[in-house]
């Protein structure tokens, strides 16, 4: 693992409005806070794990790096490049030379395959749009995919309500490496299939990893997965990174109250091991009206009224990069 | 626990009867519950755990069809019970939580009038009376401010909330059984432990039995006083939670510890059961695990159906070859 940054992520913020409609017009009452300043880097051959609850951000903003949700404000860089320059740019060649180098899986894979495409059609689309490859090897290419991913030759001619959920995951896969990328978002790729296939799923992206020098972020809400793929992990809750750190850092010594309770909260499999829970109180506040101050604070057992309601803590650096937005820890 | 046995399901065959073949979704379970106890059912979808529960209270969909087996509750045979006294039965005797609250409640309704609706069809009460009680049941699932909290929608509370409504429903008439459907698995984590400590002490002090059913090990593993591991309609495993998790005698339910990611430990590969669910409408010969067994052998596994066998005192396991692996892994370990 090289030590240069492949994806600067500085300040994204990612707000969508809320309109009421008017008899002429939509009126705009409000703003969900999807993403609130977010600032990361990931290194080349890394895979990055983005971990929260459901409604804190963590595909909004993997949405907004690939600008398929253009960014409120904030600069995102790949390979020293701005993407968001390049996406203003409106010049295809442009576009989709950083689209080849950056692609996206998707949760579902029984929703983000066109059910009336074969598996070839669905493999090829992206080498028929880039073009970079020349037509007479897009045949080879498709075979090769196939086996990458541990599929058979005959699975080509085959349509996606044919396979089971983990060999549609697979075919997502060999998609999004059909135009060979460096960077891979993968945003909760399990979660919707079953545990037994799950193992074979992220065999497969570490495999690759390790063959392609590939580079992931990788998006989850659960902790156990992440553990077993990343190398570093950014904690979110609301729009917000509240803890970073090296995988093994961060489940040896969680600093933030909210991992900490996140991790207490998973069930482990094993009657003996059930550790005393932090149970936090309520349930994920409105990102239209995010508490002041620490966004935790509601839920959080440590709370001071007078430190957290009043400062807005930012990431700081405690020690061989694990950085925390809390009070108490420093 | 020498507890009375309540519920004890026999050779239970629940098929879907679909244009493409018989889909044979339960295939001969057989599950025994005592009063009071939680019984964790585990199983990936498919395996048969939401149709077994399901047929326990006769509401298997269209068109599914319980066609064969037993199911004692109390000693009388639910099957063969008339429709007008399984209404009796259901909601009243025995309750059901289902996976995803956003749809098992009336979206047109307001939770007071869902929560009255059950009491009052069980219990002789006035609606002011039933009213009353629906308020003291929300305080008992923990929700705050129930006065107000009652006149909601559905789509006016989260998703922790709406499930905490669910339970309550099901708890309105104080069951002897309790039927939860992956309660947690449409919840946050934290959430879904919030729930889960709200049903083991609602357990407690109701003194209730419970079927928990899950895919996910780690549920179980602090809920459950015993597990039935299911695979593709059968049972493969009944035991103790502990001696699941510590003494597996089944590969299905080896392999299926082993693949899971766990927080506690961390390996470098996932140990992985190669290939997928089978298809229960030509299910495989012999045992269902066969093709995806790493003990399988052939002539033996791919012919013989296995019987659940007691090995050990109260351990059941569907595996022919199941003593000699046994055997094979001390042996290894000694060495």
């Amino acid at each position: 693992m090289s030590t240069a940054p492949v994806l600067e992520v500085k300040n994204l913020v990612k707000h969508f409005p809320i309109t009421s409609r008017g008899v002429l017009m939509n009126k705009q009452v409000g703003v969900v806070h999807a993403v609130d300043g977010v600032s990361f880097n990931v290194k080349k051959g890394e895979t990055y794990g983005l971990v929260g609850e459901s409604g804190c951000g963590k595909t909004s903003t993997a949405r907004a790096i690939l600008y398929l949700d253009p960014p409120t404000s904030g600069e995102i860089y790949f390979d020293g490049t701005e993407v968001g320059k390049v996406f203003k740019s409106k010049d295809r060649e442009a576009i989709l030379h950083l689209r080849r180098k950056m692609q996206y899986v998707y949760q579902n894979p029984y929703a983000s395959l066109d059910p009336r495409m074969t598996v070839a059609d669905i493999i090829m689309e992206p080498l028929i749009i880039h073009a970079h490859v020349p037509k007479e090897k897009w045949q080879d290419r498709l075979y090769e995919l196939l086996r990458l991913v541990g599929l058979e030759d005959y699975h080509a001619e085959r349509y996606p309500h044919e396979f089971s959920g983990g060999q549609r995951q697979r075919i997502c896969i060999a998609r999004a490496l059909a135009v060979a990328p460096e960077f891979i978002i993968a945003d909760e790729p399990v979660a919707s299939l079953d545990v037994s296939v799950r193992a074979q799923i992220l065999n497969l992206l570490k495999d690759l990893q390790q063959e392609f020098q590939m580079t992931y972020l990788y998006i989850s809400h659960d902790l156990s997965t992440v553990r077993h793929i990343c190398h570093r992990v950014a904690v979110m809750y609301l729009g917000k990174f509240v803890e970073v750190a090296d995988t093994e850092d961060l489940f040896k010594e969680p600093l933030h109250p909210y991992t900490q309770a996140l991790m207490s909260a998973i069930p482990i499999p094993d009657p003996d091991a059930q550790t005393r829970r932090i149970m936090l109180e309520g349930e994920v506040p409105s990102a239209t009206n995010p508490p002041e101050g620490c966004r935790f604070r509601p839920r959080c057992i440590y709370a001071k009224d007078h430190k957290c309601v009043h400062s807005v803590f930012e990431l700081t650096d405690v020690g061989h990069g694990h950085l925390v937005a809390c009070s108490e820890t420093r | 626990m020498a507890k009375e046995l309540l519920l004890e399901i026999d050779n239970l065959k629940t098929y879907f009867y679909t244009w493409a073949g018989i889909v044979k979704a339960v295939d001969g379970v057989s599950i025994k519950i005592n009063e009071g106890e939680t019984l964790g059912l585990v199983g990936e979808s498919g395996s048969g755990k939401s149709v077994t529960a399901l047929s326990i209270l006769g509401i298997v969909p269209k068109p599914g069809k319980t066609i064969g087996g037993r199911i004692l509750y109390k000693g009388e045979n639910l099957l063969e019970k008339k429709e007008a006294d399984m209404e009796k039965i259901r909601g009243k005797e025995i309750a059901y939580i289902f996976q995803d609250p956003a749809t098992s409640l009336n979206p047109v309704f307001n939770i007071a009038s869902q929560l009255v609706e059950v009491i009052r069809r069980h219990q002789k009460l006035t609606k002011q009376e039933a009213l009353e009680k629906a308020i003291e049941l929300l305080k008992l699932v923990e929700i705050s401010d129930p006065e107000s909290k009652i006149w909601n929608y559905p789509h006016q509370l989260s998703g922790g909330m709406k499930q905490r409504m669910a339970v309550a429903r099901a708890l309105s008439c104080q069951p002897n059984l309790l039927l939860a459907d992956e309660p947690t698995t449409a919840l946050d984590v934290t959430i879904q432990a919030q729930i889960l400590d709200l049903l083991k002490n609602l357990k407690q002090k109701l003194g209730m039995a419970m079927i928990l059913i899950t895919h996910d090990m780690g549920v179980v593993a602090g809920v459950a006083d015993r597990i039935t591991v299911l695979y593709a309609g059968r049972v493969c495993e009944s035991a103790s939670t502990r001696t699941i998790f510590y003494r597996p005698l089944h590969p299905y339910t080896k392999a299926l510890l082993e693949a899971v990611p766990n927080l506690a430990l961390k390996r470098e590969k996932l140990k992985v059961i190669p290939g997928a669910i089978p298809n229960l409408i030509e299910p495989p010969s012999g045992c269902r695990f066969h093709p995806r067994c790493e003990y399988a052998k052939e002539g033996v596994c791919t012919v013989t159906v296995p019987a659940l066998v007691e090995l050990e005192p109260e351990h059941y396991v569907a595996c022919v070859r199941a003593r000699e692996i046994d055997a094979e892994s001390t042996k290894a370990e000694t060495k």
